[in-house]
């Protein structure tokens, strides 16, 4: 970046990137906690990224031991045994707060049930961020909307110090320093047109590497949602009363929402898939209408109704969104391998509480009010004990930033390569080493032209950011997928159809323009004093 | 995505420039908010849900709607009801329940 004159500086105790629930969260705890905060979004802090557009379940379980136990074991077959009681019940311990504070202070309406308690295990996007971003204001957080992050600073000893962003519509650098800084920017859906997430472009996940991090989990980046053809509609939940079918109307033997979904992925290499919600009664088909209103805004403006008409859809890829991989986390507070970075969200690794899988958002937004939440005063006791930086900041961003060459990339090219090499199912849903070990070089061809070549200028500067930060996801995605010799969770591997007892353990990675993966040793996460 | 900026009942708030997440709209010499960059727009339905004024209209498509489609009839759409539909769900605007309320879907299949 060399446009060092249009520079603003802002200085803060902690500075939160990202305003979806994880951020806000995480915004509301370090204020709650007496210091001065910030949060930046790329976009626009209440109607951004995954949550803002959809309706979604949250891991909500009353206080009832049986309730509980039944909630964790679920699904811990299903996550390959990766994930951890203790992290866990801490999670539903504190979904359990915070969602009560949503309704009391946010005063979200919780639907009531017919004894009058609130029924608190779903939340309507739009009704939630909103309200999220009244309490982030009521509470004096400067909020910076329209202003991604482009790159973290550090000071002499490496800690993380603030970050700088970019004033989209100004097109002017901001500078802001802070005492800690809390990653809570989003998974990777490589711009897929899942629904809301184009704006989730791993950026969280670059800026991490680039301060020292490392991640953990990112084989489990395979989740693919069905949408009709065409739209953006990827909620998946209703399709559990959906009947699959071919163009001749016979049915397709094998596909489900859950456990059939990879048949979809393989029919649709070579015709289409329709779908119809004919397994719904009357009665369900009426409180589904209520229940996510926003799915059936998309069907009667297509004219389908979608419980008698057959309807072609697709599968689209959501990558670390609704895959479970991020940064890694080392300690309770969320704090992540670097001192001063905290990291939150789908920007963090949620295989603690549902290891190799999750199917819907229920886990992904309890871990992001959890995360968000202990992030945020994670921060806020790190900016305290350490106080503000010194002034000799050094920035740490590279790939997309700084060419090392003459910029002769273009972000959209670059977009469109990665695209080509982890959207199709035939690469990153129905894995196999023959097919990952190709794509993984081609990436990694494509790391090298954008670490020599790519740059830009004015508001295109964050998008050549989020090319370079899709490349280096594809890549530790698929170096992770290579590296998991077996299938456990969502990741499957063809060529290693079966689990491996061997390989019981979460698998890190990291390095960006080397890259590496290996085993995470047992001693290495705490909570509270107990070794994982 | 966007096909729809109805300018006869815009006020020029400015709310759908701000809450965009991906920056479609730029305001217009008239005040009334131009779609600057429809390619960016990511069919979130984000800036019809804050139209106080139901004057916005996200199609269904992830893609651009063609220029004879029923999707780019300003005059249609309203006609039909479905001008200002989304915030009607959400009970998004005076004197409307909140959807979020009763927001209960059905018992999911064992």
């Amino acid at each position: 970046m060399t446009n060092t004159e249009a520079i603003e500086t802002l200085r803060t105790d902690v500075l939160v990137i990202g305003g979806g629930p994880a951020g806000t969260w995480a915004a509301i705890k370090a204020a709650q906690a007496g210091v001065d905060v910030v949060l930046a979004d790329k976009g626009y802090t209440g109607a951004s990224g995954a949550t803002a557009s959809v309706g979604t379940g949250i891991w909500y379980v009353e206080d009832v031991p049986e309730l509980r136990e039944a909630a964790m074991a679920s699904r811990e077959a299903l996550g390959g045994h990766l994930a951890e009681r203790d992290w866990m019940a801490r999670v539903l311990d504190e979904t359990h707060a915070r969602m009560r504070e949503l309704g009391e202070v946010q005063r979200y309406p919780f639907p009531v049930d017919t004894n009058g308690q609130p029924i608190r295990d779903d939340l309507q996007g739009p009704e939630y961020m909103r309200r999220q971003r009244t309490r982030v204001q009521r509470l004096g957080v400067r909020i910076l909307d329209h202003t991604p992050a482009l790159e973290l600073l550090v000071d002499d000893d490496g800690v993380v110090s603030g970050a700088v962003a970019l004033d989209r519509a100004s097109g002017r650098t901001v500078r802001i320093e802070a005492g800690a800084v809390v990653l809570a920017a989003g998974g990777c859906a490589f711009q897929s047109k899942t629904l809301g997430c184009d704006v989730d472009t791993g950026d969280g996940a670059l800026m991490a590497v680039e301060a020292g991090a490392v991640l953990s989990g990112m084989e489990f980046s395979s989740a693919y949602a069905i949408a009709p053809m065409g739209t953006s509609l990827t909620k998946t939940a209703y399709y559990s009363w959906a009947s699959f079918y071919r163009a001749d109307q016979t049915v397709l033997e094998g596909a489900a929402n859950y456990g059939g979904r990879s048949v979809i992925a393989k029919t649709l290499l070579s015709e289409p898939v329709f779908a119809r919600l004919d397994r719904a009664t009357k009665a369900e088909r009426v409180a589904m209408r209520r229940g996510q209103p926003n799915f059936f805004l998309v069907f009667d403006r297509l004219g389908i109704d979608p419980f008698t008409d057959f309807f072609e859809i697709t599968l689209l890829a959501e990558g670390t969104v609704r895959g479970t991989g991020g940064v890694r986390i080392a300690d309770s507070s969320c704090g992540t391998d670097v001192p001063g970075l905290y990291a939150a969200g789908d920007t963090a690794t949620r295989e603690l509480i549902c290891g190799g899988f999750t199917g819907g958002g229920s886990h992904n937004a309890a871990w992001a009010a959890s995360s968000g939440s202990w992030a945020g005063q994670g921060a806020a006791r790190f900016a305290i004990g350490r106080g503000r930086p010194g002034a000799e900041l050094r920035p740490v961003g590279g790939a997309g930033l700084r060419p090392t060459g003459t910029v002769d990339v273009g972000h959209r090219d670059v977009v469109a390569e990665v695209q080509r090499q982890v959207l199709p199912y035939e690469l990153n849903y129905l894995r196999h080493g023959d097919r990952l070990t190709p794509a993984l070089k081609s990436l990694h061809d494509t790391w090298s032209e954008v670490r020599a070549g790519l740059g830009a200028a004015g508001e295109d500067v964050f998008r050549a950011r989020e090319a370079a930060a899709m490349v280096a996801h594809g890549r530790w995605m698929y170096h992770a997928a290579l590296a998991r010799t077996e299938s456990r969770g969502m990741h499957k591997r063809a060529d290693f159809p079966a689990q491996d007892p061997e390989q019981r353990r979460r698998l890190l990675t990291g390095g960006l323009d080397d890259l590496w993966s290996r085993p995470e040793s047992a001693a290495t996460v705490l909570v509270g004093g107990h070794a994982a | 995505m966007i096909e729809i900026v109805a300018s006869e009942r815009c006020i020029a708030c400015d709310r759908c420039i701000d809450v965009c997440p991906t920056r479609v709209f730029d305001r217009g010499p008239d005040g009334v908010p131009v779609i600057a960059r429809h390619s960016n727009c990511q069919t979130c339905f984000q800036c019809e849900a804050y139209c106080p004024t139901d004057a916005l209209f996200v199609a269904p498509l992830a893609t651009p709607a063609p220029a004879n489609s029923e999707f780019r009839d300003a005059a249609g759409l309203a006609t039909a009801g479905v001008l200002g539909s989304y915030r009607r769900e959400l009970g998004w605007g005076r004197g409307r329940a909140l959807g979020a309320r009763t927001a209960v879907g059905p018992d999911y299949p064992g």
